[in-house]
């Protein structure tokens, strides 16, 4: 940081240099793991919602227990059974698998990505099963094998459709990743909580984080506002922009 | 007239509680129960504990008669200062937030903080390089962190938690190398068990516990501690002590 900038910060009895770089490294962990579990979640709920869709039950069933566990418990009791939990398995501190879940970060990830992925595999198929039957009448007395249907005409159309949900369940999880703290993350929330117990003032920790987050779900409801009307494109009167 | 005979009354009853204060020949005590050991109710409902029996010694000492009033935490300081007693006895650690509000006594016991690790762990927790990159865990804002913060920054990895219970999980699953707590508590959650031992010496974190009083009383504050300078001078607060502690808390 330059100097002059710290110079004014360190005025500042709370906002102070270390204060602000907490924030900072509190900023990247919760950005980190809150796109990181969407992405995967997401890459993992389109074929998860297409054998959700299928109809056929031995395809559709696993889904159905998967998304029903993670979306009928809440996600702070899934972060506990899979951090505290995991440790306690006999034995795993000797395997490769310790490597990654003696971290905080991979066991938080892994328990974000499923509970992300249960949530998007409903939306989208939800959105599967709302294709117009027309839809696919059509492509199919064109001839189109069910992978050329899939591709061409229901994700494309599906996609308009779950594209409002999923912004919602985007927001939602970068709220919930607030519990990340919890297993020691120091992520937005953990900065919050470490700067309010240094300072015994919980007004201005809690209120800095808050407009934080309000800044970054602003962003993200400003992003898909965007990918909306991209997507909706068609749907506009000709001559408007 | 009715008026005239509430503000006599009044006035009395002002006068009477300032003559009771002036020479303190009775003192009213609080505490908040349960904290074991230091206060706690017997299952036949009698008051006892470290710091009940230390009152009692102390007001033997300061020939007063002493009354014991039972108090909720968050109503202590506040109680104290509408005089519904004249001192607080209820493990309140001295910091300058409170010193502020009433007066403190010197302090009378300071419960350590101490290094607990697996039996396997033994390095010397005062070396920086001993305790390079070692995995460390305290528990959010307490005197603990405050110092864990101040001289182990960057040296080792510093993990915080709410609770004690989740620290000790994750020593036990070996995510944490060494815990720093008060001695109490990791003797209960640790020492208990097979596989645990401290690591080093215990240390003095903070400035400990004191009889906290109005800042008004700074006559009853001179007696208490005269009292309780004689009380850990005499073997009265050994005595005391090893009933309730198999280690010293004693300041």
């Amino acid at each position: 940081m330059p100097e002059f900038i710290t110079q004014w910060l360190d005025q500042h009895e709370i906002f102070n240099t270390l204060t602000i770089l907490h924030y900072w490294d509190g900023l990247v962990t919760t950005v980190q793991l809150t796109f990181l579990s969407l992405i995967v979640g997401l890459i993992v709920a389109v074929p998860l919602a297409l054998l959700r869709a299928s109809g056929k039950w031995y395809l559709s069933g696993p889904v159905w227990l998967y998304t029903y566990l993670f979306r009928g418990t809440p996600l702070l009791i899934q972060l506990y059974i899979i951090y505290y939990g995991i440790a306690q398995v006999p034995g795993i501190q000797d395997t490769f698998w310790w490597v990654i879940f003696s971290e905080p970060f991979y066991p938080a990830l892994l328990a974000f990505t499923l509970n992300t992925a249960a949530y998007t595999t409903e939306i989208i198929r939800g959105a599967i099963t709302s294709t117009p039957r027309g839809e696919i009448e059509a492509a199919k007395a064109y001839g189109m094998s069910w992978w050329q249907r899939t591709r061409r005409i229901v994700l494309p159309s599906a996609s308009r459709r779950c594209v409002q949900a999923y912004a919602n369940e985007v927001i939602f999880m970068l709220h919930a990743s607030a519990i990340a703290s919890v297993v020691t993350i120091i992520d937005l929330t953990g900065a919050a909580r470490d700067i309010y117990s240094r300072y015994y003032a919980p007004f201005e920790a809690f209120i800095a984080v808050a407009l934080i987050y309000m800044a970054l779900t602003f962003t993200l409801v400003y992003g898909f506002r965007r990918l909306e009307r991209h997507l909706l494109r068609h749907q506009r009167p000709v001559g408007q922009a | 007239m009715k008026k005239l005979i509430i503000a006599a009354s009044c006035a009395l009853a002002l006068a009477v509680g300032s003559v009771q204060a002036r020479d303190w020949s009775e003192i009213r005590i609080a505490f908040d129960v349960p904290y074991e050991p230091f206060e706690y109710l017997t299952p036949e409902g009698e008051l006892t504990g470290f710091e009940v029996e230390l009152a009692e010694a102390m007001c033997k000492e300061l020939e007063a008669k002493c009354h014991f009033v039972i108090q909720a935490w968050d109503g202590m300081i506040p109680g104290l200062l509408a005089r519904r007693f004249d001192a607080i006895m209820s493990s309140m650690s001295i910091t300058p937030e409170r010193a502020q509000r009433v007066l403190f006594s010197e302090p009378y016991y300071n419960t350590p903080a101490a290094w607990f690790a697996k039996t396997s762990v033994d390095i010397d927790v005062t070396s920086r390089e001993a305790m390079q990159g070692k995995r460390v865990g305290v528990q959010r804002g307490t005197t603990m962190d405050t110092y864990v913060t101040e001289n182990l920054t960057g040296v080792t990895t510093i993990r915080r938690y709410t609770t004690a219970e989740d620290m000790v999980l994750d020593l036990e699953g070996q995510r944490l190398d060494l815990v720093f707590v008060d001695f109490p508590v990791g003797d209960q959650a640790l020492l208990s068990r097979e596989g645990y031992h401290v690591v080093g010496e215990p240390v003095q974190l903070g400035e400990g516990v004191g009889v906290a009083m109005r800042p008004r009383d700074r006559d009853l504050a001179e007696k208490i501690n005269a009292a309780l300078d004689k009380l850990k001078n005499d073997g009265t607060y050994d005595a005391i002590m090893k009933k309730y502690f198999s280690y010293d808390i004693k300041i």
